[in-house]
């Protein structure tokens, strides 16, 4: 089947797409976005997340049929023509990428997070980061990186009102 | 003195800082903009015009002969091109790091539940999936050797490894054994001058190192008849030395290249899809590319050993240790991987970091039907000390005496004899670490008034509104080797070269190294400006056309690659030197490369090193052998067997909902002695990771087993901590340089991995009263419901 979609808000189509492909293969193998990842294919450690009309969801879990007409932002939408995001920016700055298999989907989660609470308590950020698996930093440092984006995104806020 | 050097010495004082990104420094990682970007390249990102995905069929049963394999319904499907089985193996059927005990594609026989017997090349994922099914394979299935009762009485129940199959090591199922005696050993005559003698009976789970990152690569036949492998791997060349035998070419015409690796833990170390793929792609002549599933992972890589030990001490009345006698007997499964290794850090480190006067252990790994076993993160040191620590808790509370100064009182330091006889030569702070744990400020207590639920244990579960929690704490410290040991002939290789590009010096740096996350390219760079004093440093892609690096393993990739690294531009610097003296003259002795410049300490700056440069470029390799170690005497376990220790300690605060079981680690704390911090922020989170996958172990972690099937191959049922899991975890740093070591830096990756997990188990133990001989800590263990 063809399915049609937009990613990362340019519209995108791919062919021979087989029923039981998930959005996942389809932006990594046939649309050219390997941003987001495949580390488990069943939910569980959040790498694949990607925003499906705004709200996170894991996209393994998304079949490609479910994305017809809708819209997708990945990882690789998260920076635009001025640069980083400040999420991408402060997990650079506060040493929360190590391998980095798990950062694309914590990017997209705390970008939401950040959306919704700008100013998140340690609690918040480790209830709304929970579906995300990251086997190399401890979390320490992720969360060093929520706290310097959310500080950075509101002094920014702050400075321009 | 004249008025043109002062002015030199001014100028010098300007740049005499260095860099700010050179060692000491914690500048980013040059790969942390791809990364966030999404535009890494990890090994499963990897895509080829025309590349075929490759899968393997895998053993439904832990032991079973093969009776037949009719892979012609699979051929027949549309898009497969390929199925093979060990029949079309052109070259050695058999490989493997320490012993070439691991077929390919299985001969005739299964030994573990998921050993691979055939491989399908097909055009897409899902074809390979189905072709796989289509094979049929009949087999007449066999009960399992799965204990270690099963294991030692072959006669009874059988072997892993025929006797005639194997008649090159013929231990029976025995992989690797290594005996200790220190001191009087452990005699009837020494047991009597102990006052207190505490024993115990210790079992470890088997846990897995559950990178994110699965196992991936690409491999592309070349025109010479060679192979071009891009692979997630941790050691470049011994994946080429144990490949190319099996394709039937020689070494040099199988190029290997780094793929983005998705973190490692030891579970790289052995090949996975390396052969299988490149088997593939030289019979159909196309890029293959294997992708694991997370289930197929779990069968794919060798996991940390599980283990059944027995420990005993025994000790005065005043606390010092008089003796202590362990046996370790760690499940090897069905192929030897790193086993031999495994079992000679568990017997050298498997008394702990403590001055025992009369030792005796004996550790053996055994073949069995299980899940082959081999190379985690603290490699044989961390079950050892989980049986260790928990004997010091148990001691403690026998003499009436507080945990951590029994522990003091019986730390080992510098000039100290390991129970090997081998005499520490360097800092071994290990007192001092508990100390710092000790003085640390705890966490505020409990507050049932201002309660978020959220931060207890069961968490959003809601179980619990603060009846039922009971606080604990616990304290641990543990000991790791540092690079590879027993005579190993351990070393790296590095190629630096410098050049004018821009206008600028830059330098490049060149190794085999493979970075699986832990931040060695960072550091390489910060070694180059060190020493080169320049600012513009690149790193060449990881590959097989410099030599070997060795592994990413041991703690050992700062110490041996960084190592060489420093080498080799100390040796351009030197070049670089020499090549101003035969331009200008100098006779200076006090050059060195500052800020771009070379500079004399006593005359100033000389020249830039961009005129000095000019067009030609600086290009040398050196490398990194560290000093000489020698194997273990068999029987007695003695020897210089290991290169340099690293020390860690641990203080854990745990709640414990004594009515569920549920646990919840409020905070870990670490102390740890790392030599030299080359990169203070990577060193910080090297130590929180490690802390929390051995909070895992302590936990939750670990591959259930029964019968030689794995019950739990996802991330589902597999457990790793999450965000929710894990505390703030305080990290308090010692820099006693080690005088044997570059820049007197400590391997640091592992040690927190193998001392976390025992404080967070006597901080159970000290709020439930519960003996908890066995890890991880289920809820049952907690609740009596087992």
């Amino acid at each position: 089947m063809r399915v049609t979609f937009t990613a990362n808000g340019k519209p995108v189509e791919a062919d021979d797409v087989w029923e039981g492909e998930s959005l996942l293969y389809v932006l990594r193998e046939r649309v050219g976005l390997p941003g987001s990842k495949n580390a488990c294919e069943q939910g569980e450690c959040g790498s694949c997340t990607v925003y499906l009309d705004g709200t996170p969801v894991c996209s393994c879990l998304v079949a490609a049929g479910q994305v017809q007409g809708r819209e997708v932002r990945t990882v690789e939408g998260l920076a635009d023509e001025n640069g980083l995001d400040p999420v991408q920016q402060a997990f650079i700055d506060a040493g929360a990428v190590q391998c980095g298999f798990c950062t694309p989907g914590l990017l997209v989660q705390t970008h939401d997070l950040l959306e919704r609470e700008p100013q998140p308590s340690d609690t918040d950020i480790r209830e709304a980061l929970s579906g995300n698996l990251c086997r190399c930093t401890g979390y320490e440092k992720i969360m060093d990186a929520v706290r310097l984006a959310s500080a950075r995104q509101c002094q920014k806020a702050g400075a321009s009102e | 003195m004249s008025t043109r050097t002062i002015a030199g010495q001014k100028n010098l004082q300007d740049i005499r800082t260095g860099s700010k990104d050179g060692i000491g420094g914690s500048p980013l990682r040059p790969d942390g903009t791809l990364k966030v970007k999404g535009e890494f390249a990890y090994s499963s990102d990897l895509w080829h015009e025309d590349m075929l995905w490759g899968m393997a069929l895998r053993s439904p049963h832990p032991r079973a002969n093969i009776l037949s394999v009719d892979i012609s319904e699979a051929l027949k499907l549309p898009g497969v091109y390929a199925v093979l089985t060990h029949e079309d193996i052109p070259g050695s059927k058999f490989y493997g790091l320490e012993i070439q005990d691991q077929p390919a594609l299985a001969i005739d026989k299964v030994r573990y539940h998921g050993e691979a017997i055939a491989i399908v090349a097909a055009d897409h994922p899902e074809t390979a999936r189905r072709a796989v099914k289509k094979i049929k394979v009949e087999y007449e299935v066999l009960t399992p050797i799965t204990t270690e009762e099963q294991c030692l009485n072959p006669e009874v129940y059988g072997y892993v490894h025929e006797p005639h199959e194997f008649k090159s090591h013929g231990h029976g199922n025995i992989c690797h054994s290594q005996k200790l005696v220190h001191g009087g050993g452990v005699t009837d005559e020494i047991r009597a001058l102990a006052d207190v003698v505490v024993s115990g009976h210790y079992e470890v789970g088997m846990q897995d190192q559950a990178f994110l990152g699965p196992e991936s690569g690409l491999a592309v036949p070349a025109e010479d008849g060679g192979m071009d492998l891009y692979v997630a791997t941790q050691w470049l060349h011994v994946d080429r030395q144990q490949v190319a035998p099996v394709l039937g070419i020689p070494e040099e015409k199988l190029r290997l290249t780094l793929a983005g690796v998705g973190g490692a833990f030891g579970g790289r170390e052995d090949l996975s899809m390396q052969i299988h793929a490149c088997l593939l792609a030289q019979r159909t002549g196309k890029p293959v590319k294997i992708v694991y599933a997370r289930d197929e992972s779990f069968f794919g890589h060798v996991h940390r050993h599980p283990a059944k030990m027995y420990y005993e001490h025994g000790a005065t009345r005043d606390g010092k240790l008089v003796y202590a006698d362990a046996r370790l007997v760690l499940d090897g499964g069905a192929y030897a991987s790193a086993s031999p290794a495994v079992v000679g850090n568990a017997a050298s480190l498997g008394h702990g970091p403590y001055n025992i006067p009369n030792v005796r252990m004996e550790a053996i790994a055994l073949y069995s039907n299980n899940p082959s076993c081999g190379a985690m993160r603290g490699f044989g040191a961390v079950q050892a000390c989980f049986g260790y620590e928990t004997q010091m808790d148990k001691l403690a509370a026998a003499l009436g005496m507080d945990p951590v100064e029994l522990r003091q009182l019986n730390a080992m330091s510098e000039g100290d004899s390991m129970p090997t006889g081998q005499v520490i030569d360097s800092p071994a702070p290990v007192a001092e670490l508990l100390q710092r744990v000790k003085d640390m400020p705890l966490p505020p207590p409990l507050d049932l008034a201002n309660l978020d639920v959220r931060t207890l244990p069961g968490a959003l579960s809601n179980t619990s509104h603060g009846e039922g929690i009971v606080r604990g704490i616990g304290y641990s410290v543990g000991i790791k080797n540092v690079g590879f040991s027993e005579g190993f002939d351990d070393y790296s290789t590095a190629r630096v070269r410098l050049e004018v590009i821009g206008g600028e010096p830059v330098a490049m740096v060149h190794t085999a190294m493979a970075e699986v996350g832990q931040g060695g390219i960072t550091v390489h760079a910060q070694i180059a400006r060190t020493e080169l004093g320049v600012e513009q440093v690149t790193i060449h892609p990881a590959n097989t056309e410099v030599g070997s690096a060795g592994s990413t393993s041991a703690s050992r990739q700062t110490y041996m690659t960084g190592g060489a690294v420093k080498y080799a531009a100390e040796a351009v610097a030197q070049a670089l030197i020499e090549k101003g003296r035969k331009r200008y003259g100098w006779t200076h002795n006090d050059l060195s490369l500052i800020g771009g410049k070379v500079v004399s300490e006593s005359a100033g700056v000389l020249v830039s090193m961009v005129d000095l440069l000019g067009e030609d470029a600086i290009d040398l390799t050196r490398e990194h052998h560290h000093r000489p170690t020698v194997p273990f005497d068999k029987e007695t376990g003695q020897g210089f067997g290991h290169v340099q220790y690293t020390f860690c300690a641990n203080r854990a605060v745990v709640d414990v909902d004594v009515e569920l079981g549920l646990v919840k680690v409020v905070e870990l704390t670490a102390a740890q002695d790392v030599g030299k911090a080359l990169n203070p922020l990577s060193v910080i989170g090297q130590i929180q990771g490690g802390c929390t996958q051995a909070l895992g172990l302590a936990v939750m972690e670990e591959i259930i087993v029964k019968d030689g099937k794995v019950r739990n191959a996802s991330f589902t049922d597999y457990l790793i901590p999450t965000i929710l899991d894990v505390p703030p975890i305080p990290v308090d740093m010692l820099e006693l340089p080690d005088p044997n070591a570059p820049y007197g830096l400590r391997g640091v990756g592992e040690a927190p991995t193998v001392s976390a997990t025992p404080s967070i188990v006597a901080a159970i133990r000290q709020a439930t009263g519960i003996a908890l001989n066995r890890i991880p800590v289920r809820p049952e263990h907690l609740t009596g419901t087992l």
